[in-house]
């Protein structure tokens, strides 16, 4: 009984402090999350396209760059990658406003943080993309290539029509999984002064006192966030696919 | 280009990289135990066992490890029992441990996704033929699933292992000074982020490679057999002249 009412006691202090306006912070801290994920994702996906066309390419020096590419960006921490955005950033950032005279000799320039943890997380992300593009493409049958080519088509008109939608349809699976990594890695973007649902559980662990609490509602918030888009993800796959369905 | 700073920073960061691959070996070594016993559960064919494992794969695979690690060093000591504990207390009151038991623990989650399928993956053909031979269970663990579970296991551990020494720079965020730790002491002494985080970078970067390098070796001398046999040598070889 004593347990229960302690539970009970517990459980009203969680409400009182979520009610008391953490809740809603944590709310916002989710659009943040959420936000930074998406963005992180667009900003890797374009890099990503790139990396992989350039991992796939006839030159040996694209097919070099495009694998430093990824063997760093892949074996780096991530911790190391969003720091060197950040402070790199702001180290290049005064340099160029001291040099130019519009900020004073001992003044800095910080790299706006939302904007450097987003490159920095999306490089990372772009780096895994890569390889799930260039996996998907080499998942195409090459006879469509080839058939593309025998049509007369030419290299614009193959990527959109023959290479794009299918390795679109290929790279779903894929892409969620980089897409949950990518939820995660930006927990790490904390660090700089983003606002999103880690540093906000953070302030209010601080604030309060209430670590076990905030940090639990935290994690569990990251697991609503990472299995609600596994539905998504799924539903994607069969509408990406559904002309390789059966019918029933 | 300033050299000498490169190399004092490069010395510096080297000099933490001990206390780097002392959390990566005891998260790794721990993380290997926990996910043997969460196969093992998995596998075991009972369904509070198979619920269990899903659920821990499920938090552990699904909310970042910072979380995981905040919540270790800072949420659990509030409760008065773990501050009272001769045994809990001085594990959770150390950051150093406390990293090492939030990367065991996150670990074992992957690890154990990866042993379950390597163990499905066993062809059953040789699982029949074992059992045709007579093989009690344990033998034919010991000398068919296993060795050829491991095989199959490896790539997947090594990329794993490899995200592991990634997280060991999580450390530093709850004070540790490892090689992320001493990166960001020494950049923010001297606020060049550039230099300093590159030479932290190269030398994360040789350690992974190394670590690639080694587990290809592993994997390449474990797989003798689908090698595809040397070549003759086509060489018709001189007669000796024996005269």
């Amino acid at each position: 009984m004593e347990f229960l009412s302690n539970l009970q006691e517990q459980l009203s202090t969680a409400y009182e402090l979520l009610a008391a306006g953490w809740g809603v912070q944590l709310l916002w801290g989710i659009g943040w999350t959420l936000a930074v994920t998406t963005v992180s994702m667009a900003i890797g996906a374009l890099l990503g396209s790139l990396v992989a066309a350039a991992k796939l390419s006839h030159h040996a020096g694209l097919r070099f760059l495009g694998e430093s590419y990824t063997t760093v960006f892949r074996g780096e921490p991530e911790l190391l990658v969003i720091y060197l955005f950040y402070y790199g950033g702001t180290q290049i950032l005064t340099g160029v406003a001291r040099s130019t005279g519009s900020i004073g000799s001992t003044d800095i320039l910080n790299m706006p943080s939302f904007l450097g943890g987003v490159l920095a997380v999306g490089i990372i992300s772009g780096a895994y993309q890569a390889e799930v593009f260039r996996g998907s493409f080499l998942a195409i049958h090459r006879g469509e290539l080839e058939a593309a080519r025998a049509y007369g088509m030419s290299a614009w008109l193959r990527f959109r029509l023959v290479i794009m939608p299918q390795v679109l349809r290929l790279a779903v699976p894929g892409l969620g999984n980089v897409w949950q990594l990518t939820i995660k890695d930006s927990a790490l973007i904390s660090v700089t002064g983003v606002a999103e649902l880690m540093l906000t559980a953070n302030k209010a662990a601080r604030s309060t006192h209430h670590s076990l609490l905030f940090y639990t509602v935290a994690g569990i918030l990251y697991l609503v966030m990472t299995s609600i888009s596994t539905p998504i993800f799924d539903k994607a796959e069969r509408y990406t696919s559904r002309s390789f369905l059966r019918p029933k | 280009m300033d050299y000498n700073f490169y190399l004092s920073t490069m010395w510096s960061v080297l000099k933490a990289l001990p206390l780097t691959l002392e959390i990566w070996f005891f998260g790794i070594a721990f993380g290997l135990i926990i996910a043997t016993g969460l196969t093992w559960l998995r596998a075991s064919g009972y369904r509070l066992g198979e619920y269990v494992t899903r659920a821990y794969v499920f938090v552990f695979r699904g909310s970042p490890l910072l979380v995981q690690l905040y919540l270790i060093y800072f949420g659990l000591s509030q409760f008065d029992f773990v501050r009272h504990s001769p045994i809990l207390w001085p594990i959770l009151r150390d950051p150093m441990y406390c990293t090492i038991v939030a990367m065991a623990l996150n670990t074992a989650a992957y690890e154990s996704e990866i042993f379950r399928g390597a163990l499905r993956a066993v062809p059953v053909g040789q699982i029949e033929a074992a059992k045709a031979f007579g093989m009690s269970a344990f033998t034919r663990f010991r000398l068919v699933t296993l060795p050829i579970a491991l095989r199959l296991a490896l790539p997947a551990y090594s990329t794993e292992i490899i995200l592991m020494t990634k997280a060991t720079a999580l450390a530093s965020v709850v004070t540790i000074m490892e090689m992320m730790g001493t990166a960001q002491k020494i950049q923010h002494d001297t606020f060049r982020p550039i230099e300093v985080l590159t030479c932290a970078g190269v030398i994360y970067l040789l350690l992974n490679l190394s670590i690639a390098r080694l587990f290809a070796w592993v994997e390449y001398r474990l797989s003798p057999h689908l090698r595809p046999a040397p070549e003759q040598s086509q060489q018709i070889k001189p007669i000796p002249e024996v005269l």
